[in-house]
């Protein structure tokens, strides 16, 4: 009977190992990931290479227009995805009783964040590109890319603004506050740290990105910087991936060196979310 | 004189509560307007395929050769090579993932927890072109070596880290619906005598079954969408295979091989990819409602 306890708890302990285990792999193959990277592309960061237009030749190739354009991407995906993402997420939370319109709505956007990004890119492709006539231009990459993040936005907007209690916003009408005075000086302000983090983490999505870009047709050979909405554009992650797809071995350390750029970038934004959600969370409670 | 001005504010305040309701209403809307311009553009496109393409030959067909004469389009190698490495990535991403969960959510303190947690939400925010050159850089020169006839695009390679990128969602999910299981549960299977093994496997993993096959089909779904590592591992070669040291080609990645050259609209290539990107859609759609579905009955029981 005893030894029969030990072999289960020789079972048990067997098993938190073998957990422990594979949630170790999954740090494992990070840092492998970050080391090969690293390893390969250090050495080819320099000055040149951030000031540079792209080469044919390795040792000249730079990442310039790409920074650029994905400055340009993540600026106007901003301004779009924002002020839409935040709006609807006010509508769903706000201002509807459940009806069915709402109910459609939330599983449909729940199903849009599952849609593989390459079919935004399909849809970028047929409706900006070629209905509306915006071409192969940087308007039409931020218009992709906003629609492809706007559930998330909407998605995490809409769990910062249900965190805030109700009797925030009953206090605000017992002093005779409409609707929107609430929502504006009241509910927005506090669900504010939330609906950033959210939406940071949804911008670094869309930076990344690259299937979306690929579709419609933002190119990797491009010797200038964007100076208008209607300028062809080239960002990181394609950079990149024209790079990879080269047969010159320099130009895989030149990607490693492009991953490296485009890494920080994301790895800031990060880091400027957590911030933002752990410095808030201190003072929130209710 | 006065009260005018006040009726006047009053009116006026009435009119842009309505106007700024109306206004979110639009943004919420958005969402079903790009579901309806999802499908519709997909629909035309595919219909004008359809009429130069039987719709028996391209679902049963065995050769896709989009681009050289003869022209063939039978899905079924494009399938192929996305269902190998969605098998593979499944084979990494689900053991480990549900392993991974089980730790978090019954075993590690809580310290633990906030060190690993945010080092999984790094690994799921690590852009897939990295995770492309990862495979090609790094996998398949290891895999190579063990299998000295493996193709430099292989569908291993691509697989692996396929599974590596959809772990972190896995486990995170898992985690959750696990988290879910009330306490009293657990502590009624240890008061019965049980093992943490046991309260594990025998109560807290039934009880959040659904919540964790509902990850385990988003995160499959997921990995059938999955693009870029795909299209840089895997290779450019569509047939029909069941030897994951070859190179196949996914759905996803023809899209891209062919938006990548200079296919002029219009042309039954253009019109392919519609074709080809509303199998995709329809797979991923069935697959997303399922999982929500089942999530759904798994929040029915605990509240």
């Amino acid at each position: 009977m005893k030894k029969k306890l030990t072999f289960r708890h020789f079972k048990g302990d067997l098993f938190k190992i073998l957990c422990g285990i594979s949630t170790i792999i999954a740090l494992i193959v990070l840092a492998l990931l970050l080391w090969d990277v690293w390893n390969d592309g250090h050495s080819w960061i320099n000055l040149g290479f951030i000031t540079n237009f792209p080469s044919r030749f390795p040792e000249r190739a730079g990442i310039k227009s790409a920074i650029w354009g994905t400055i340009w991407l993540m600026i106007l995906v901003t301004l779009i995805s924002f002020p839409l993402g935040i709006g609807a997420a006010i509508h769903l939370q706000e201002y509807t009783k459940k009806t069915r319109l709402t109910n459609i709505i939330e599983i449909n956007i729940s199903n849009l964040a599952g849609v593989p990004s390459i079919v935004y890119g399909i849809l970028g492709l047929a409706l900006f590109v070629r209905t509306l006539q915006l071409d192969r231009s940087i308007l039409s990459g931020a218009l992709t890319m906003s629609l492809l993040i706007l559930p998330i936005i909407i998605i995490s907007s809409q769990e910062a603004i249900r965190a805030i209690p109700t009797s925030i916003r009953e206090a605000s009408y017992a002093l005779g506050a409409t609707k929107w005075q609430t929502i504006r000086n009241h509910v927005l302000p506090y669900a504010l740290p939330g609906i950033l983090t959210g939406n940071i983490l949804a911008i670094s999505r869309a930076i990344g990105e690259t299937a979306p870009l690929i579709m419609i047709g933002a190119l990797t050979f491009i010797a200038f910087t964007p100076i208008s909405l209607n300028d062809p554009f080239t960002a990181m992650p394609i950079q990149i991936f024209n790079w990879i797809s080269r047969p010159q071995e320099e130009f895989h350390f030149i990607a490693a060196a492009g991953i490296i750029l485009l890494l920080v970038f994301l790895l800031t934004m990060n880091a400027a979310a957590i911030l933002i959600r752990n410095k808030y969370q201190k003072y929130q409670k209710w | 004189m006065e009260t005018t001005a006040k009726s006047f504010s009053h009116k006026y305040n009435w009119m842009k509560e309505i106007i700024i309701e109306k206004l979110f209403l639009l943004c919420a809307l958005l969402s079903i307007l790009t579901t309806f311009g999802i499908i519709l553009i997909l629909l035309t496109e595919t219909i004008g395929f359809f009429q130069e393409v039987s719709l028996i030959k391209f679902l049963i067909g065995t050769r896709w050769s989009p681009l050289l004469v003869p022209k063939s389009f039978g899905i079924l190698p494009l399938i192929n090579g996305t269902l190998i490495i969605t098998v593979g990535a499944a084979l990494v991403a689900l053991p480990l993932g549900l392993a991974s969960a089980i730790y978090l959510s019954e075993y590690s303190s809580p310290n633990v927890r906030k060190i690993i947690k945010p080092i999984l939400e790094i690994l799921a925010g690590i852009p897939t072109v990295v995770y492309g050159y990862f495979a090609l850089m790094f996998i398949t020169p290891i895999i190579q070596d063990l299998f000295p006839n493996a193709n430099i695009f292989n569908a291993v390679s691509a697989s692996i880290v396929v599974g590596i990128m959809i772990l972190p969602m896995v486990a995170s999910l898992c985690e959750d619906a696990m988290r879910g299981v009330p306490q009293s549960l657990r502590e009624g299977a240890y008061a019965l005598g049980s093992t943490p093994l046991e309260v594990c496997t025998k109560v807290v993993v039934p009880a959040s079954l659904s919540g964790v096959l509902a990850s385990f089909i988003l995160a499959i779904s997921r990995a059938i969408g999955e693009t870029m590592a795909v299209t840089i591992a895997a290779g450019m070669t569509p047939k029909i295979t069941l030897n994951p040291l070859e190179s196949v080609q996914t759905m996803t990645a023809y899209i891209v091989q062919v938006s990548l050259g200079d296919t002029p609209h219009g042309t039954i290539e253009y019109q392919s990819i519609f074709a080809v990107g509303m199998t995709l859609f329809t797979m991923t759609l069935l697959m997303n409602i399922g999982s929500q579905m089942l999530r759904q009955k798994y929040r029915e029981v605990y509240q």
